[in-house]
C-alpha cells in the first residue's frame, strides 16, 4: 500500500494568499494512500527541507507531492531532500500551485479547488512511480576531429594538450584548409602561412595526435561517449613509410598540365603532387583521374625516379575503425565560383576572379610569386574593381544571408593591391560595411583614408568585355543612384561562402541537423553554440556558418573545452527518463511485435533491433531495444507504439492515464 | 442557477508551453481557472487516446499544446504531434466527436500571454458548446 | 486546332512588317493561327504604373475572350504584350479572389486563362530539325540577337532560364545559317516607353548597343520586339547624333531574317518599311544550297 506524504507551501504570501493551502492539505489528507498531508510557509527553506525529510522517515512515506513552484524551479531542490532521506529522488513530484494557479487566478473557493486538484492529480502519479537510477555510460577518452583546417587543427591540439588522444581526419592531401590559401591576414596583414604552418608542424607531431589525411568518414554509430567510426583512407598510391617526401617524383611527372586545387586553378600541377610545399604531410598523391599510367596503361615514371621506391600503383581504399567518445566536425565551407554570376558573364571572362583566388595572386608562394598580375595575359592591372556581397545578401540568387568575412578580406584584398601596385587604382563596390570586430572597422578605414581605395556604394549590374577591358556597369547609391562606369583590368568577386559540397550527406552520417543551405545547425543559437542535438558531436568553424579565423579559432577552443569537460569523468550520468521496451515473465517475453515504427518515430536512432531466442537458441521473434545511452527521453515512440510496448520512464501510460482519471473524477 | 463552468484539461510539453504557463504566473497575467495542466516531456509523447479517455471521464474541452515548428526541444516531437492530430481530427470527426472542442496549439516558453489568451478562448468557446455530455454516453454506453 | 493569335497595337501599326513577315514565316512551316476576336489593348507601358486593378483587367479581357473563343495557347509577338499577359495569367491563376473579381469587372467567365507564349518559345517549337535542308539559302550573317528587357524578364514570369544572358534567338539564329556574336547589350535597356517623350535618352542607349554591335563586328541586329525595332531602326538619327558616328547597320525582325533565308519576297516581309534600309539577301556568298526547292 502507497504511502505518499503531501507538503503544501504557502511561498510567503504567493500560494498562500490566494489558495487556503490548510483547505489544500485537509483534503489531501483523505486520499486513499496519503499517509501524511501538512502545509508550511517555505518548503524550499531549511526548515521546509527537515519537515520533509522527518516526516519521510517517521512516516515511512513511499512518495512524496510537494505542492509549490513550478518544478522547473525546485524539483531538483526536493528530489535531493527526498534522496538524502533515501527515498528514491524520482518518487518525488511537484504539484505547479504558483505559476499554474495561485499567481493567474484571484482568491476563491475556486481557486482552492483547482490546487487540490493539481495535488491530487500528482498524487495518483506518484502512487505509480517506480524507483529510477540514473544511467550511466563509459565514455572512450579519443575525439575524433573531422576536418584539418585552422578549426579542425586548433580543435585538434587543445583536446591533445589537455592529454586526450585525437583522431583528426582530413580529406585533402594536406592538412591546413583555406587558411593556408590565404596571402595575408586581417586586420594585422600578418602572413597566413606564417602562422598556420607551425600549427600544422605540431599537429604532425603531437604523440596525442593521429592523423589522416586524404581520407574521410565512412561511418559513424553509437552515441555520447561511445561512437565507433569507419574511416576510408583514399589510396594515395604510395608507402608512406618508405617515402622520404624528396620531391623527384613531382618534378619528373611528366603530366604537368593539371589545374592546381590549392591555386584555385591559375596554376598547375603534376599528376603526382604534393598540394603545396608546407604540406603536412609532405607526401605526394597520384591523382588517379589525370595520372597518364592510371588513364591510359603506361607512363610509371614515378616508380622509376623514386630512390625509395615508395610508389603503389595497385594501392587500394582502406578502412580503418576507432572508437571515439566525442566528434568535433570542423569541415569548413567554400565559396562560390564566378560562374554563379550571369550578369558578370557566367565565368566567361578570365580576368573576373573570386576572392580566393586573388588570395593565390596576392601569395608570396602562389602561380604569380606575390605580384599582381592579371590571369589573362599576365599584365599588371592598373585598375583594379572589388565586388562585395557577390551572391551573399541577395534572395534572388537564393542566398539571404551575409557571409560576414567578405567586407573585411575586399578591405584587405584592395589594401594589399595598393601596396604591390602603387599607382593603380582600386575600387570597391558595397551594400553596407560590416566590420564588426576587435580593429577591423579601423582596419576598413585605413583602405580608405590611408590607402585611398575608392568605396563605391552600390551595386553591379553587368560586366562585359570591351577592347581588352572589362566595363563595370553599376550604381552610386550615394549619388542619387548616378550610374557608374569603370573600366577595370581585373575584377575580383568577393562571392558568397556557402557549405561544402557533400555538407548534407555529412550531417545525416553524423546524425545532425543542417540549415537550408546545409550549413550545420549548433543546439541553442545562444546557449549551445558548439553543440550539437547529437550528445557528443560538436561543432567548430565555418562549416556551421561563414566565420573568419578568430571566431574559428575560439569556437574550436570551446568545443576542445566541451570535449576536455566529456572526458575528464570516467562515467556520464544521464537522466533515467528514458524509453523502454516491456520485458516480461516467461523469460524475455514482450509483447512487442516488432513493427519498429518507433524506429522510424526516433530523432535519435535509440532505437535498435533484439532477437528473443529460445532455449535452443532459435529467434523467436526480433523486438525493438532502446538504448538508454542515445535516448533522451522525449517519447515520440510510446505513442507511435501500436501495442503500448514501449513506455516512458517517468511519464508511464500508466502514470498519465492516473492522472487525468483522477483529474476528472 | 449559477454559469455552465467547463473542465478544460490541457496536455502540454515541458519546454514550451509548461515554460509559457509559467511565464504566465511570473506576470501575474489572469486567466479562467477551469484548466488542469497534464505535463508531458514533448507533445511527441502525447498519446491521442487520452484525449479520448479525457472526454470519457468529463472533460469538456480539451488543450494541446507544445513547441512551435522546428523549436522542438527533441527536434521533430511537435511534428510528429502535428500529423497525428490530423489523422487524429479526421478520424474523431467521422466518430462523431466534436473536433471543435480540441485545441491543437503551439505556445514558447516566451508566450505567457498567449498561454493566458488560449486559456481563456478555450474556456469560452466549450462554455458556448455548453457541457459534453454526448460523448459521456457514448461511451459510457459502448461500455455496457 | 489553331493556336491563337494576338497581335496587339504595335503590330497593327508601326510594326507592320513584324505582323507580315511573322504570318509569312509561319505559313511557310504551315502552322496556323486564328487571331483573337474584339482584342483591345494590353495596357503596357502605362496602365500598370497607374492603376494595378486596371493593369489587370485589359490583359485580362483579351484573356477572356481567348478563353470563350476555344483557345489554349495565345501567341503574343510583341515583348511588352506578352509581359502584360504573361503576368496578369500568372497574378489571377494564383489568386482565386482576384480572378473573380476581374472577371466581374471584364464581364466575362475565367476558368482556364489560356497560357500566353511569345515568338522565340513558338520558333524553338515549330522550327523543323531539318530546317537547314529547307532554306533557299543560309542567312549568312554576324548577327547580334538583341533580346531587350520585357522578352525575358521578369524571371518569376517568364522563366527563361538565363534572364541575364539568353541563348534561344541565338540557337534559332544558328539554324538559319548566321554566325550569333557574343556581345555584352543582349538584354540592356533601348530606352522603350521613352521614344516619344525622350528621344535623346533613347537616341544615348541605343547608340551604345548599337555601338557594341558594330564593334564586334555585326552585320545585322536581330530583334523579337517592336519597341526595341523601332528604337534602334526609327531612332538612328538620335543615336548618331548622340554619338556622333554613323550606323549603317540595319534591324531585323527574328522572322524576317527567317523568311529571308526561306527565300520569302523582300516584299512579303516588310523589308522596305524600314528606316534603315535592309541591305541583306540570303545567301550572301552566293551558295544556294542543293537541296533546297527551286
Amino acid at each position: 500500500m502507497a504511502r505518499i506524504g503531501v507538503f503544501v507551501c504557502h511561498c510567503g504570501e504567493n500560494i498562500g494568499a490566494t489558495v487556503d493551502c490548510a483547505r489544500v492539505a485537509e483534503a489531501c489528507r483523505k486520499i486513499p494512500g496519503v499517509a501524511h498531508s501538512v502545509d508550511y510557509k517555505y518548503m524550499c527553506s531549511d526548515p521546509g527541507q527537515t519537515l520533509i525529510r522527518e516526516a519521510i522517515a517517521q512516516n515511512k512515506l513511499t512518495g512524496v507531492v510537494v505542492a509549490a513552484c513550478s518544478p522547473r524551479m525546485h524539483e531538483p531542490t526536493f528530489r535531493r531532500v527526498c534522496s538524502e532521506s533515501g527515498l528514491n529522488p524520482y518518487l518525488c513530484e511537484m504539484a505547479n500551485l504558483r505559476e499554474h494557479c495561485s499567481w493567474v487566478h484571484e482568491k476563491s473557493d475556486v481557486t482552492t479547488d483547482k490546487a487540490i486538484d493539481l495535488v491530487a492529480m500528482l498524487v495518483e502519479k506518484v502512487k505509480r512511480n517506480k524507483p529510477l537510477h540514473p544511467i550511466k555510460v563509459p565514455v572512450t577518452k579519443t575525439a575524433l576531429v573531422l576536418g584539418g583546417g585552422i578549426s579542425g587543427i586548433q580543435a585538434a591540439l587543445d583536446i591533445a594538450n589537455a592529454g586526450h588522444k585525437v583522431i583528426l581526419v582530413e580529406r585533402d592531401p594536406s592538412i591546413g584548409g583555406h587558411m593556408s590559401q590565404l596571402s595575408e591576414t586581417f586586420p594585422t596583414l600578418d602572413c597566413s602561412q606564417c602562422i598556420l604552418t607551425p600549427r600544422m608542424v605540431e599537429v604532425a607531431q603531437h604523440p596525442n595526435i593521429t592523423l589522416y589525411t586524404y581520407s574521410e568518414l565512412e561511418s559513424l554509430d553509437g552515441f555520447i561517449g561511445n561512437f565507433k567510426t569507419r574511416i576510408r583512407k583514399k589510396a594515395r598510391s604510395l608507402d608512406e613509410k618508405l617515402c622520404t617526401g624528396c620531391g623527384l617524383c613531382t618534378t619528373k611527372c611528366p603530366n604537368k598540365k593539371i589545374p592546381s586545387e590549392f591555386n584555385t586553378g591559375l596554376g598547375m600541377r603534376t599528376a603526382i603532387y604534393v598540394p603545396f610545399p608546407q604540406a603536412v604531410p609532405n607526401k605526394p598523391v597520384i591523382d588517379r583521374e589525370h595520372c597518364t599510367y592510371y588513364t591510359k596503361g603506361r607512363c610509371r615514371v614515378c616508380e622509376k625516379v623514386c630512390p625509395t621506391q615508395a610508389i603503389r600503383f595497385d594501392q587500394e581504399d582502406q578502412i580503418v575503425e576507432h572508437e571515439v567518445g566525442a566528434v568535433v566536425v570542423a569541415t569548413g565551407f567554400t565559396v562560390k565560383e564566378t560562374d554563379f554570376f550571369p550578369e558578370y558573364g557566367y565565368g566567361k571572362y578570365k580576368d573576373v576572379i573570386n576572392g580566393l583566388q586573388f588570395e593565390r595572386i596576392l601569395s608570396a608562394s602562389g602561380p604569380t610569386l606575390g605580384e599582381v598580375k592579371r590571369p589573362s595575359d599576365g599584365r599588371v592591372p592598373e585598375t583594379v574593381v572589388f565586388i562585395a556581397c557577390a551572391g551573399s545578401r541577395d534572395p534572388a540568387k537564393g542566398i539571404e544571408y551575409c557571409s560576414k568575412i567578405c567586407c573585411m578580406y575586399t578591405a584587405k584584398h584592395a589594401m594589399l593591391y595598393k601596396h604591390k601596385v602603387h599607382h593603380g587604382q582600386a575600387y570597391v563596390f558595397y551594400m553596407d560595411i560590416r566590420a564588426a570586430g576587435k580593429m577591423y572597422d579601423e582596419f576598413t578605414r585605413r583602405a580608405i583614408e590611408e590607402d585611398h581605395v575608392q568605396y563605391i556604394r552600390g551595386r553591379v549590374s553587368r560586366i562585359y568585355e570591351r577592347n581588352g577591358k572589362l566595363i563595370v556597369q553599376g550604381a552610386d547609391t550615394l549619388l542619387n543612384a548616378m550610374p557608374v562606369e569603370i573600366e577595370a583590368d581585373l575584377v575580383v568577386l568577393a562571392t558568397a561562402g556557402v557549405a561544402n559540397e557533400g555538407a548534407e550527406a555529412l550531417a545525416q552520417k553524423l546524425h545532425v541537423s543542417y540549415d537550408s543551405h546545409k550549413f550545420f545547425v549548433e543546439a541553442h543559437p545562444k546557449l549551445r553554440p558548439v553543440e550539437t542535438n547529437t550528445a557528443g558531436v560538436f561543432l567548430a568553424g565555418a562549416c556551421q556558418s561563414p566565420k573568419d579565423i578568430p571566431e574559428s579559432v575560439g569556437q574550436a577552443s570551446g568545443t576542445a573545452a566541451k570535449v576536455a569537460a566529456l572526458f575528464s569523468m570516467d562515467e556520464l550520468t544521464r537522466e533515467p527518463v528514458v524509453a523502454v521496451v516491456n520485458r516480461t515473465a516467461p523469460p524475455l517475453y514482450s509483447t512487442c511485435v516488432g513493427c519498429f515504427l518507433c524506429q522510424s518515430a526516433c530523432p535519435y536512432q535509440a532505437i535498435e533491433r533484439e532477437e528473443i531466442k529460445n532455449r535452443n537458441g532459435q529467434v523467436v521473434k526480433t523486438i525493438a531495444k532502446v538504448n538508454p545511452g542515445l535516448c533522451q527521453g522525449c517519447g515520440t515512440c510510446v505513442a507511435f507504439c501500436r501495442s503500448k510496448s514501449i513506455d516512458l520512464q517517468g511519464y508511464t501510460h500508466e502514470q498519465v492515464y492516473a492522472e487525468v482519471m483522477e483529474l476528472l473524477s | 442557477m449559477s454559469e455552465f463552468e467547463p473542465k478544460i484539461v490541457a496536455f502540454v510539453c515541458n519546454w514550451c508551453t509548461y515554460a509559457g504557463a509559467d511565464l504566465t504566473g511570473t506576470s501575474r497575467i489572469k486567466y479562467a481557472p477551469n484548466v488542469r495542466i497534464v505535463r508531458f516531456p514533448c507533445t511527441g509523447r502525447i498519446d491521442f487516446m487520452l484525449l479520448l479517455k479525457a472526454f470519457s471521464q468529463g472533460a469538456d474541452g480539451i488543450i494541446v499544446s507544445g513547441c512551435h515548428p522546428n523549436d522542438c526541444h527533441y527536434t521533430s516531437g511537435n511534428f510528429h504531434a502535428r500529423r497525428r492530430w490530423m489523422a487524429f481530427r479526421n478520424l474523431a470527426e467521422f466518430m462523431g466527436i466534436e473536433v471543435e472542442r480540441i485545441q491543437f496549439s503551439w505556445v514558447s516558453a516566451a508566450e505567457g500571454a498567449k498561454w493566458a489568451d488560449l486559456v481563456n478562448s478555450t474556456v469560452n468557446r466549450v462554455r458556448e458548446l455548453g457541457p459534453y455530455d454526448a460523448y459521456r454516453q457514448m461511451a459510457a454506453s459502448s461500455w455496457q | 486546332m489553331k493556336m491563337g493569335y494576338y497581335p496587339g497595337c504595335s503590330i497593327s501599326g508601326s510594326s507592320r512588317e513584324y505582323g507580315e513577315s511573322l504570318l509569312a514565316v509561319l505559313r511557310a512551316l504551315d502552322v496556323e493561327l486564328a487571331e483573337v476576336e474584339d482584342w483591345n489593348c494590353c495596357g503596357a507601358s502605362a496602365a500598370h504604373n497607374l492603376n494595378h486593378t486596371l493593369s489587370l483587367a485589359l490583359p485580362a479581357r483579351s484573356l477572356a475572350l481567348a478563353e470563350q473563343q476555344g483557345f489554349q495557347e495565345l501567341l503574343v509577338p510583341c515583348a511588352a504584350c506578352f509581359s502584360r499577359l504573361a503576368a496578369t495569367r500568372k497574378a489571377l491563376m494564383a489568386d482565386d479572389a482576384k480572378r473573380r473579381q476581374i472577371a466581374d469587372l471584364v464581364e466575362l467567365p475565367m476558368k482556364n486563362i489560356p497560357v500566353s507564349i511569345n515568338l522565340l518559345q513558338l520558333l524553338q517549337r515549330v522550327l523543323p530539325e531539318n530546317l537547314k535542308e529547307k532554306l533557299r539559302a543560309p542567312f549568312d550573317y554576324k548577327v547580334a540577337c538583341y533580346y531587350g528587357c520585357l522578352l525575358v524578364r521578369p524571371a518569376e514570369v517568364v522563366e527563361f532560364d538565363r534572364e541575364e544572358d539568353p541563348e534561344e534567338m541565338d540557337r534559332i539564329m544558328e539554324k538559319i545559317g548566321a554566325a550569333p556574336l557574343d556581345w555584352a547589350f543582349k538584354t540592356e535597356c533601348c530606352g522603350a516607353g521613352f521614344s516619344v517623350p525622350r528621344t535623346d535618352v533613347v537616341g544615348r542607349l541605343c547608340a551604345r548597343i548599337l555601338d557594341d554591335a558594330v564593334s564586334r563586328g555585326a552585320e545585322a541586329v536581330i530583334v523579337a520586339c517592336p519597341m526595341c525595332h523601332s528604337n534602334l531602326d526609327m531612332r538612328r538619327q538620335a543615336s548618331e547624333s548622340h554619338s556622333g558616328k554613323k550606323y549603317t547597320i540595319p534591324i531585323l525582325y527574328v522572322t524576317q531574317a527567317i523568311g529571308l533565308a526561306l527565300g520569302l519576297d523582300a516584299k512579303q516581309l516588310g523589308l522596305q518599311r524600314h528606316i534603315v534600309p535592309v541591305r541583306l539577301s540570303a545567301g550572301k556568298s552566293s551558295q544556294i544550297l542543293e537541296n533546297a526547292p527551286a
